[in-house]
């Protein structure tokens, strides 16, 4: 189990090494104030899409209907996400003033729907899908801000080829993140 | 004389736009995650790039054809429910014909639903164009799609393999680059063709 938890941090990390969630990773990772926000707002969601996904999945497979289960999925992660918002907006306004405005992005973040897909692939039982999720997402977090504060030393120190700004220096960081995670591979617990 | 005047008609605007101007991933970055995981070799690059060109295709068409129907509030909703089950068409579809592929694209086949490309085209073109126009505009920004996931894959797969769709290209005594197969060639080798395209193109971009 805890092999699962830091395997999903470090050595599979969904971002580095599974290269998903790119497009709120790269277009969010300007601040890591931003960063952060996004990232808690990620391991909310998918952990909890994910205990709610893995159910309803059993449920298709015992109705020979497991064809649908992307259509499906994508339903519960668009109808989760709504009432997460209502929740929080009721019940916890200040971390909704806080995560709020992240939590209608996350929809087409595709780290979400692929958690729901990989513990099919991968025959999770229950307790291995919540840590799996959990784990996962808290590696999307931990990429994103370490990119976030490559990028904010960089907008002050770097002197960086004006063709180099912008996108292309961030693909250049996550190479090298990339690499370094590539490391973590050797790792056995 | 007939082939001058096309250039100045909405189809070849449209498709101007996909390939060039607009493209998805060099000019608008969406669509990034299936393109750096699928583009290790050409053979997934070739396949990722069709079933997202018609996924975007068809979507976006339908899109059009009841964009008059849809209540506002539920769009989204709309659009998650049509692109997902033209992406279990072709999920099944290449499961039936084309296992291997299949089975190398893995979770990512299924991950075409929240490619930002097929929701970004719904929402910014077939909501308010016929549905003819949308089918065109579909088709050209998968095309421009696939045009740099071939591209990026045309670099990684020598590479990484020492082949390109399984011939072997490089010399005998060539060391494949481990790196260039798993994620870190993707992001170097996208990273260089985004910074030589800017400084060819002249368009640069602000650090925020």
């Amino acid at each position: 189990m805890l092999e699962l938890f830091i395997n999903s941090i470090l050595s599979n990390n969904i971002a580095l090494t599974l290269i998903l969630g790119m497009c709120p990773l790269i277009a969010i990772s300007t601040s890591v104030k931003n960063a952060k926000g996004m990232g808690i707002a990620v391991i909310l969601v998918v952990t909890i899409t994910a205990v709610i996904n893995y159910p309803i999945f059993q449920l298709l497979k015992m109705t020979g209907t497991e064809d649908v289960s992307l259509l499906v999925f994508i339903i519960t992660i668009a109808a989760t996400v709504q009432i997460l918002e209502l929740l929080l907006e009721k019940y916890i306004p200040t971390l909704y003033s806080a995560f709020g405005i992240y939590l209608p992005l996350i929809t087409v973040n595709c780290v979400v729907l692929a958690v729901s897909q990989f513990f099919v692939n991968r025959d999770y039982n229950y307790a291995q899908t919540a840590v799996f999720a959990f784990g996962s997402s808290v590696g999307w977090l931990l990429a994103i801000v370490l990119v976030a504060s490559i990028r904010e030393k960089l907008a002050v120190y770097g002197d960086l080829p004006k063709g180099l700004r912008g996108k292309a220096i961030v693909f250049m960081i996550l190479g090298i993140l990339a690499l370094a995670f590539a490391g973590f591979r050797g790792l056995s617990l | 004389m007939n082939f001058i005047r096309i250039r100045y008609t909405k189809w070849f605007n449209i498709i101007k736009n996909g390939m060039k101007t607009g493209n998805p991933i060099f000019v608008a970055a969406l669509g990034l995650c299936s393109a750096l995981a699928v583009s290790n070799t050409v053979e997934n690059a070739i396949a990722m790039g069709l079933g997202v060109t018609f996924v975007t295709m068809v979507s976006s068409m339908f899109v059009s054809m009841f964009r008059n129907y849809i209540p506002s509030k539920l769009r989204i909703v709309t659009y998650m429910v049509i692109i997902s089950t033209f992406t279990i068409f072709v999920q099944k579809f290449l499961q039936a014909y084309f296992p291997d592929i299949y089975s190398s694209l893995g979770a990512y086949v299924g991950l075409i639903i929240t490619n930002c490309i097929v929701m970004g085209r719904a929402e910014a073109f077939a909501v308010k164009n016929p549905w003819r126009y949308s089918l065109i505009d579909g088709f050209a920004s998968g095309m421009g799609y696939m045009f740099v996931l071939v591209l990026v894959a045309l670099i990684r797969e020598p590479l990484a393999f020492g082949t390109i769709l399984g011939y072997q290209v490089m010399p005998d005594g060539f060391t494949t680059w481990a790196s260039m197969a798993i994620a870190p060639g993707g992001f170097f080798i996208l990273g260089l063709m985004i910074w030589i395209l800017r400084t060819w193109a002249k368009s640069y971009e602000q650090e925020a």
